[in-house]
């Protein structure tokens, strides 16, 4: 009797499990709109999070994951959140070229932002361009805007050297000053080099003497003879990353500051905090970012109040900076233009002008160049720093203007 | 001022400063060529054990405010850790290939170099150059820094202290038989064992005094180390394996080397240090002092 009313009453098991099968079916159905409507903005990030250029990677990270927060927060793209995708790319134009086709092949990236040397930047953008997908690169490099290199879908927003070295030279050459190069021998070293050549004979500026010095050098004293027996007025040392740090700190060591002032032509944070202040103190050279813009560029202060409200009260740093402005102009193209498509962000990239950190910036139409200002900055003498974040003095800030870049007829760029 | 007189100051200036930079590679070389000749084992980390040493020095550096501890403690707290390997990883692999000790310091070497950026971090730290070796020297011919001075001072005592350690003391004599014939030692009654821990720990130990008069003039990094070892190896190649004398004379010589270049061709600076030692090997493969059939 009870083995018959079982029978009877309950419900099959192949009954059971033919229900779910339908059930899973019609949530099938339903899953690809739920899941196009949901898709990530990715914005893969190649930069060398390891090797010597370390620390200005890791700042670059920082300030862009700072720049996707923010636009997340504000709703994102019609509900659409970014995400940044960030490769390490070892400094190594090679390996920078797999990690982006693999940002662009394997993980689907939309965008590509990224790259700390010139020759990993071009490197970059060889794929990029052949693959149509948009980059802003943040590295200095004057070839990136010349025709050969340039596609329609490159963007360059960090200062490139002609910017650079003509703000320096203006402020710190007159005519008949007498100026030493040393600079490093590979292309960041020699478009340093050209630049202010180039405006130091505008100037009236004579060249006492110029040094190449092997990239990565650990030891320059046997370079220090030869430039204090070219007797010169400036010394003008044309490096980056630790090697300027070195740099610095030898010439410091072999008395030169006495005889001549030490220019450079971007004058990093993360190296002034390596090399101490008595060895960098007095040095001048350029940068297009420093937390004390706050003073005067609404911008800036508002970039600084939400960097250290993320990162434990920390400010950001120069090249750290160009994370912030390269990826935020991104997304506000992106917003503008209500899609990820490429051509449509293009077009809104090269209409935009905006102002995310440190006053007004645009890219010129014929090479995607970032016009904007250049600060002048001076290292501070340990007595006059105000906490340890306080170490360089704004001398100057150059207003953004075409007519420091050189003319895209002068590029190669047809009109 | 005569052009000409101009030039043979500055020649005479590259060559001192040559003489200085031939005195840090020595100081670098010395840690390499010791553990080489006295045990026979290419120690592929010891650049990174200079590297933990300038880190050591910024240790003590910021807890004692003094150059001279860092300068003493420094080298012995890396020392006591060459000692913890050479018991816990080295030792195991005696009477093995020789290829084993040198994967072992190979894979050592990125271990070091993770190790500090955990402790560390990634960005150099600051090691200014102490107040009182701050400034430069009118030698003559030009201004020297006073601290590169003191770094050939301490290079040539440590040379001084070595040679009479090994050369005039008992413990020196045994420590060269053992180099030898380490089974004759251990016949006559000698810890073998114990005296290779000790050489050992010397190594690293004059690896890392370099890495301690290095971080004034460099700054200090994780990746510091990385070209060291290979300026070191040019040295200790150029001298041959397992002779002291060698690693001196050959240190100086590249010193030099690197400083003429730097004088008429300032970016193949580099490299002559290689075609120098390129050169030597092709006229005299086993070095300048060492024995033939000790082979590399």
């Amino acid at each position: 009797m009870i083995e018959q009313g079982s029978r009877h009453g309950s419900v099959s098991r192949r009954t059971l499990v033919r229900g779910l099968a339908a059930t899973g079916t019609l949530a099938g159905i339903g899953m690809p709109f739920v899941a196009r409507a949901a898709e990530a903005i990715r914005i893969g990030f190649p930069t060398p999070v390891t090797g010597p250029f370390g620390a200005e990677a890791k700042d670059q990270i920082r300030s862009a994951e700072l720049a996707v927060k923010q636009f997340n927060e504000a709703g994102g793209l019609n509900g659409r959140m970014a995400e940044l995708l960030v490769r390490d790319d070892k400094l190594n134009p090679g390996e920078a070229a797999t990690r982006t086709l693999e940002l662009i092949e394997k993980d689907k990236a939309h965008f590509i932002v990224g790259a700390l040397s010139s020759a990993v930047q071009l490197s970059v953008n060889e794929i990029t361009r052949s693959r149509k997908v948009l980059y802003v690169s943040i590295s200095q490099s004057d070839t990136i805007n010349e025709a050969r290199d340039f596609s329609r879908y490159t963007f360059h927003e960090a200062l490139n050297p002609h910017m650079t070295t003509a703000a320096v030279a203006k402020h710190a050459f007159k005519k008949g000053t007498r100026v030493a190069y040393l600079a490093a021998d590979y292309a960041y070293g020699h478009e340093m080099l050209r630049g202010f050549k180039r405006a130091a004979a505008a100037i009236g500026a004579e060249t006492a003497g110029e040094i190449l010095h092997p990239f990565g050098a650990p030891d320059y004293s046997t370079f220090m003879p030869r430039l204090r027996s070219m007797r010169p007025d400036i010394l003008c040392i044309c490096n980056f990353g630790r090697d300027q740090a070195n740099s610095i700190k030898q010439a410091n060591d072999f008395g030169l500051k006495k005889a001549a002032r030490i220019v450079v032509p971007v004058l990093l944070h993360n190296q002034r905090l390596a090399g101490g202040a008595d060895a960098f103190e007095g040095v001048v050279g350029a940068s297009n970012y420093y937390w004390r813009l706050e003073e005067t560029v609404p911008s800036a202060k508002a970039f600084n109040d939400a960097f250290r409200a993320a990162y434990a009260n920390a400010v950001p740093t120069d090249y750290g900076a160009y994370g912030y402005t390269a990826v935020r102009s991104l997304l506000m193209a992106v917003k503008a233009a209500g899609d990820t498509d490429t051509d449509k962000v293009v077009a809104a990239l090269e209409g935009l002008t905006y102002d995310v950190a440190k006053g007004p910036e645009r890219y010129r139409a014929c090479d995607h160049q970032a016009i904007q200002s250049v600060l002048i900055t001076e290292s501070k003498k340990k007595s006059e720093m105000q906490g340890e974040a306080d170490l360089f003095r704004i001398l100057e800030a150059e207003a953004g203007s075409e007519a420091a870049l050189r003319t895209c007829d002068e590029l190669g760029h047809r009109a | 001022m005569t052009l000409a007189s101009l030039d043979l100051e500055l020649i005479a200036m590259q060559l001192f400063s040559g003489v200085a930079l031939g005195a840090v590679f020595v100081m670098l070389a010395l840690g390499l060529s010791i553990i080489f000749g006295m045990l026979g084992i290419v120690n592929f980390a010891h650049g990174n054990f200079f590297m933990v040493g300038a880190y050591a020095g910024v240790f003590v550096m910021e807890r004692t405010g003094s150059f001279w501890a860092a300068l003493l403690v420094g080298p012995l707290m890396v020392g006591a850790l060459g000692l913890l390997i050479q018991r816990y990883l080295i030792r195991p692999l005696a009477g093995r290939s020789p290829d084993d000790p040198l994967l072992l310091t190979f894979g050592l070497g990125y271990v070091l170099v993770e190790g500090v950026r955990i402790l560390f971090g990634s960005d150099g730290l600051p090691f200014a150059t102490p107040e009182e070796l701050s400034g430069v020297a009118d030698l003559g011919i030009g201004y020297f820094p006073i601290y590169r001075l003191f770094v050939v001072g301490v290079v040539a005592l440590v040379l001084a202290a070595l040679w009479y350690g090994l050369e005039r003391t008992r413990l020196g004599l045994i420590v060269r038989a053992g180099a030898r014939d380490p089974e004759i030692l251990r016949v006559l009654g000698v810890d073998i064992q114990r005296l290779w821990l000790w050489v050992f720990g010397l190594g690293i130990a004059l690896a890392a005094l370099g890495g301690v008069l290095a971080a004034p003039m460099r700054s200090v990094n994780p990746e510091m180390g990385t070209l060291v070892l290979g300026e070191a190896f040019a040295v200790t190649v150029i001298g041959g394996m397992g002779s002291l004398m060698g690693s001196v004379v050959a240190g100086l010589l590249v010193g030099i080397v690197v400083s003429m270049t730097a004088l008429v061709a300032p970016e193949m600076a580099s490299i002559a240090m290689f075609a120098f030692m390129a050169l030597v090997l092709l006229i005299r493969p086993q070095g300048l002092f060492g024995k033939p059939g000790l082979g590399v």
